[in-house]
């Protein structure tokens, strides 16, 4: 895990996040310096132990599977950037 | 000067009927309208809807002045990362600059029943990331006790409206330290409950294991109180603990005789501040003086916790802000297909710091780097949590610096990511390991006079204990009570 195999342009197409070229460089030099101070984290030896995901475990939380009102569709539309006939307008995705 | 009164001072005055809700709700209105201008905590204000709520308030108090409504004519204003009904939400971003709210969050709906009048959206780093407010989208929020500086964040604004006087109390979130840290450089009092003490529905999620919402207030008392109301089970946020939620306020005795703090030895780091040394040091004697004793302890994996946050918070963040990609709300930038309309959003929406997060949240999850990053993080937190957990047979609370400088001037680490990331190097573990923590002000720096803060870490739920030793010290000193030049 070299922080010099890091590609900012490569995951920056992964987080769908477009960059002009002097952000692609700004960030690909700090963020090298950060993954360079993460790597402290290697000296560490953690084969014996459990990852944690929340600090706080709660197991199989359940309520019961009821229908219950919801936001009404006019609401779940008010900040929607493109709207018609109650629906989301978005770009064509297939032909 | 009713904007300059605590909560349990406001509600006596109302429910003896010597001031209205509306004149309190006024007095905070007229003195944003002084000082926001030089302060700029607020990004916006319905005036005429705090009105209506504070004229209801006095409705109620004239009906039946017995009311148990525990802030009942209160103004209590909310950073602009909760939800509140047909209220702005930007999160201090441009990607939701016209957003509204269609709902509000759990602890709006808790701070209406327990009667507060909800006011005001107030400034933050953008989605929470950051320690200054300078990554807010719209403007810096100044600190009230030097316009030169930062206030701290991500919480910024939270903080400087509460030690500017705008407001009686408010409300931020902590993911990393973002209550606790602006609370200490702006000098006031900062919570940040147990991770699943407060509900977090209707606060827009940074770092889902890490987030907790808490309050602002100008003393231990208001704290106490306002966690009381937030506080709860419910069951839209299944993260949220159905423990019983105590009447905070009324169990601060303020008696600690007996009560055994823990001193971590890996917290005296090099890049202390002489004065905040001193300062804690001092207020380490005067909770001796009040029969606490003091036990040095160690916590051994804290030179880990910035390194384990910035994965772990990364990672859940870049997740998170997934959702943000132009289709059901916010901005809209227009591609010729689906892909390019999701990433010239995104690159247009999101300002500098939230995207380097969420290229290095993509990186530690991404193919290849997972177990190497984000899988190791999650396994040195569970060595953090354990660190805490050891230490906690040991003492009853640990005690700390909440900074290791007082605050610093804007522009002054905006370039630096790292240097940025280790102001909050005293406040980060807290959320790693899930305990509670708060920050109460314990002294000044000489020149420029600015506030230091005190921390205290409780066990997990063991807010009253904790906010019982905050109050034995805040009863003992003056440093809560000093007005900030902004604020007069």
């Amino acid at each position: 895990m070299a922080a010099s195999d890091f590609d900012v342009k490569y995951v920056a197409r992964l987080a769908r996040l477009n960059l002009t070229q002097d952000e692609e460089m700004k960030f690909g030099a700090q963020l090298g310096q950060v993954l360079n101070y993460i790597e402290k984290l290697n000296r560490l030896d953690v084969s014996q132990v459990e990852p944690t995901a929340h600090a706080v475990p709660l197991v199989n939380v359940t309520r019961p599977d009821e229908v219950r009102a919801s936001l009404p569709t006019e609401e779940a539309l008010r900040n929607a950037p493109a709207k018609a006939n109650g629906l989301f307008v978005v770009p064509k995705i297939v032909e | 000067m009713l904007n300059r009164l605590t909560i349990s001072e406001l509600t006596t005055k109302l429910r003896r009927r010597e001031v209205s809700a509306r004149e309190a709700a006024q007095a905070c209105l007229d003195q944003v309208q002084r000082v926001d201008g030089q302060v700029k905590a607020f990004l916006s204000c319905d005036v005429a809807d705090v009105l209506t709520q504070a004229e209801a308030a006095d409705r109620e108090l004239a009906d039946r002045a017995s009311t148990h409504r525990p802030l009942l004519g209160v103004p209590v204003a909310i950073k602009d990362v909760i939800a509140v009904k047909n209220q702005p939400l930007t999160c201090g971003s441009r990607i939701l600059e016209k957003f509204v709210s269609p709902y509000d969050a759990t602890v709006i709906e808790k701070l209406r029943a327990a009667g507060a009048t909800i006011m005001g959206r107030l400034n933050m780093d953008e989605f929470a990331m950051g320690s200054s407010t300078e990554n807010s989208a719209y403007f810096t929020t100044r600190n009230p006790w030097d316009a030169a500086r930062i206030p701290g964040g991500s919480s910024g604004g939270s903080a400087a409206a509460v030690a500017a006087h705008e407001c009686i109390a408010s409300l931020g979130s902590d993911t990393g330290g973002s209550i606790r840290q602006p609370a200490a450089l702006c000098g006031c009092v900062g919570l940040k409950p147990t991770y699943g003490r407060v509900s977090r529905y209707g606060l827009v999620a940074f770092a889902s294991s890490l987030d907790q919402i808490g309050p602002f207030t100008k003393d231990v008392r208001d704290a106490a109180t306002m966690l009381a109301a937030i506080s709860g089970r419910d069951e839209r946020d299944s993260t949220s603990v159905p423990e019983p939620v105590p009447d905070y306020a009324k169990v601060l005795t303020g008696d600690i005789k007996g009560l055994r703090l823990g001193l971590p030895k890996e917290y005296m780091i090099d890049g202390l501040d002489p004065e905040v040394n001193q300062a804690v040091r001092a207020a380490i004697g005067q909770l001796q003086e009040l029969g606490a004793e003091i036990v040095e302890i160690s916590l051994p994996h804290t030179d880990y916790a910035v390194a384990t946050y910035y994965i772990v918070a990364t990672a859940e963040a870049s997740a998170n802000l997934a959702r943000f990609d132009g289709i059901r709300y916010g901005l809209r930038v227009d591609g010729t297909d689906p892909i390019e309309l999701y990433s010239k959003t995104r690159g247009a929406g999101f300002g500098a710091e939230v995207k380097r997060r969420i290229i290095l949240g993509t990186y530690v999850l991404s193919s290849g780097y997972y177990d190497a990053y984000y899988l190791r993080a999650q396994k040195v937190r569970t060595l953090i949590r354990q660190d805490f957990l050891k230490a906690f047979e040991q003492v009853d609370l640990i005690v700390t610096p909440t900074t290791p400088t007082a605050a610093f001037k804007a522009g002054e680490k905006s370039e630096d990511p790292i240097q940025m990331y280790l102001s909050d190097i005293f406040t980060i573990s807290c959320n790693l390991a899930g305990v509670c923590g708060v920050s109460v002000p314990c002294g000044f720096t000489s020149n420029p006079k600015l506030p230091i803060g005190l921390q205290f870490l409780g066990q997990p739920f063991g807010e009253a204990a904790m906010l019982n030793a905050a109050f034995a010290y805040e009863q003992a000193t003056e440093w809560h009570k000093a007005i900030a030049p902004l604020a007069s």
